[in-house]
């Protein structure tokens, strides 16, 4: 393959890295612009999307659309259940204490997953065959069309929930101001429920796409989640159109990065992306400056 | 902070009377213990205090969080084991090479992100675990790579080598026993006092004059040399390190064993290192249920004490003997 060729090949599959990245960076702005915390069991959320799948489809022979929305749904709701359960009644309301339950929560969840389907990665089908289709000397599988379709469609409907429902305003309205949105009413719980649901079945849907490219185990969610929040904060943690960005920017420099340079320091990019933006503009590309230095 | 006058009043007058029990304690019971097994148990306790110590000072006191302490133990380790294995520098000395090194690249870590408002320290040191991680893994042909880096010589002094669970112990306490007693004093001198009012209130701290990211660097940079120090001694108590041993996972547990123990108290995050560490020891049995274990006891206390294990339980104590008393006064009046 031609050196430009190859490179093209590499912006491909870092552009569906990418789109995976921004789909997890995603899930947790909606929490944080809720609650502000961090949420480690983001992690859990892809990892739960992608083996659920592989249950439904894989073992429980269910048809695609159906264990696709199944999946969503289930993670939706452990989604919800936890905001529910340990969050809403935390003692203690400290950032730093309900970021550590999520991680707690993490753990315990990724323990059930490691009992539940054991310690194996688990293949699940691609969406629609594996012929490949050649562009510009690039191959492209119909999975990495199926990835870029369904993140679209995601961001089409979080556009159209954010700026056109009213529960969708409601929530942007708690994450501006918490306490102007109760004092006009908004049920600011319902919304962080909704906020956590929402991050879940994003979550899920991350993990489910990506899984037929790399399978699925019991701890594929935690790499990929790092990687989704590193993409949040390059974006400029919070800000929605940063999150797709700061995943593309992310998903296309790790795959230069592991294929020009060094495929073993692959995992390592990312990060030195997360501590460089950290270091030098922690307020992202496009963050507003929330993360002013005192 | 209300909170943390719990654990003085709990520890404040008594510290040297622990002091001494912890000493008394050190010293004895290897006369009473002979299982080699509860020496190895006992040992990794003592390495997990010196962490644990060093960053509850930056979780109770600087009320920042690092997810990043496995990659400074990590570094003290590795950076003993290659320097004295590879280039056989003398094991004493190199320690604190390690220490000052680690100190160093704490420092470039936490002060960027210290200078920010909010918890980026958080993400940072996550970040930089994970590359260090990394680099132990694929730096192979320095680093022995993922199948670790065997033959590291003990440490010795004089003509006496620490070369069993049974020296070992001793060599370990002491430096566990001065790494409390180091902590408490920290705490109860000038830059303590510092340290409580950054907790107490950041803009109030700076607004008397207590150069707030300052302190909360050197704090930072104090906590990763102690770990660095634990690293040192672990490599040259099992003359074997591998990566596994230092990924972020170990980082979430130092912390657990911190939170555990209650944030700020340096007895509770001793109490704390103890009790997680016999408990991963009876999970090791059952290792597939120890993740689960470990996840829910975390979310438990999170969620139900959050000022910790050790100060929870006595506050729930105290209110019961308070309710007693007024109930008992009440019976008086009637």
């Amino acid at each position: 393959m031609e050196l430009h060729e190859q490179i093209f090949q590499y912006i491909i599959s870092g552009l569906t890295l990418g789109t995976i990245y921004a789909v997890i960076a995603l899930g947790f702005n909606i929490i944080h612009n809720a609650t502000g915390i961090v949420n480690f069991v983001q992690a859990e959320f892809v990892t739960l999307g992608g083996m659920l799948m592989y249950s439904f489809y894989s073992l429980l022979k269910i048809p695609l659309p159906f264990s696709f929305l199944l999946s969503t749904a289930a993670v939706t709701v452990i989604g919800a259940l936890i905001e529910r359960g340990p969050i809403r009644m935390a003692k203690s309301k400290a950032i730093i204490i309900l970021v550590f339950i999520t991680i707690g929560i993490s753990s315990t969840l990724r323990g059930t997953a490691l009992l539940v389907w054991g310690p194996d990665n688990m293949p699940i089908p691609s969406f629609s065959g594996e012929k490949v289709i050649r562009i510009f000397g690039a191959a492209l599988l119909p999975q990495h069309l199926w990835i870029f379709a369904i993140t679209i469609g995601v961001v089409i409907f979080l556009q159209y929930f954010f700026h056109r429902t009213l529960t969708g305003k409601a929530m942007r309205a708690v994450s501006a101001n918490r306490r102007a949105a109760s004092l006009a009413g908004i049920n600011v719980n319902r919304m962080i429920l909704l906020s956590f649901a929402m991050s879940g079945g994003l979550g899920a849907v991350g993990g489910m796409i990506i899984a037929p490219i790399s399978t699925t185990s019991y701890d594929t969610g935690v790499m990929l989640s790092l990687k989704g929040f590193a993409a949040a904060i390059l974006g400029g943690y919070g800000n929605s159109t940063g999150a797709i960005l700061g995943g593309l920017i992310l998903g296309v420099l790790e795959s230069l990065g592991a294929g020009l340079i060094s495929s073993k320091f692959k995992n390592a990019f990312a990060f030195l992306i997360l501590l460089l933006v950290l270091f030098l503009k922690p307020s992202g590309l496009l963050g507003h400056g929330e993360a002013e230095r005192v | 902070m209300g909170r943390r006058s719990g654990c003085s009043m709990f520890f404040g007058k008594k510290q040297n009377l622990f002091l001494i029990i912890l000493a008394l304690l050190i010293i004895l019971i290897p006369v009473f213990v002979k299982n080699k097994y509860y020496f190895t148990v006992m040992n990794v306790i003592g390495l997990n205090t010196i962490v644990v110590v060093g960053l509850n000072l930056l979780i109770g006191f600087a009320g920042q969080i690092s997810l990043g302490h496995a990659a400074f133990y990590g570094m003290g380790a590795y950076l003993s084991a290659i320097l004295t294995t590879t280039y056989h520098f003398p094991p004493w000395p190199t320690m604190v090479i390690a220490m000052l090194a680690t100190g160093v690249v704490a420092y470039f870590v936490g002060y960027p992100s210290l200078k920010l408002r909010g918890h980026y320290l958080v993400m940072a040191t996550l970040g930089f675990n994970i590359i260090v991680n990394i680099f132990m893994v694929e730096l192979d042909n320095i680093t022995g790579g993922p199948s670790g880096f065997p033959g590291i010589p003990p440490l010795s002094i004089g003509k006496l080598t620490f070369d069993n669970d049974y020296k070992n112990f001793y060599l370990i306490w002491t430096f566990a026993f001065f790494s409390i007693l180091v902590s408490l004093n920290l705490v109860n001198s000038r830059v303590g006092r510092a340290l409580k009012a950054i907790h107490g209130s950041e803009v109030a701290a700076n607004t008397l004059g207590v150069n707030t990211d300052h302190y909360k660097t050197k704090v930072f940079v104090l906590s990763a040399i102690f770990a660095s120090l634990s690293g040192s001694l672990y490599a040259h108590y099992l003359t074997f390190v591998s990566p596994r041993s230092f990924d972020f996972y170990y980082s979430i547990q130092v912390v657990t064993m911190v939170i555990v123990g209650g944030m700020g108290s340096i007895w509770g995050a001793f109490f704390g290192a103890g009790l997680l560490t016999v408990l991963s020891e009876i999970l090791h049995v059952a290792e597939k249920y120890n993740i689960i274990v470990y996840g829910t006891l975390l979310t438990l206390v999170l969620v139900f004490l959050p000022e910790g294990f050790l100060v929870g339980l006595y506050r729930f104590y105290q209110k019961r003997k308070t309710k007693a008393l007024i109930e008992g006064e009440q019976r008086l009046i009637s």
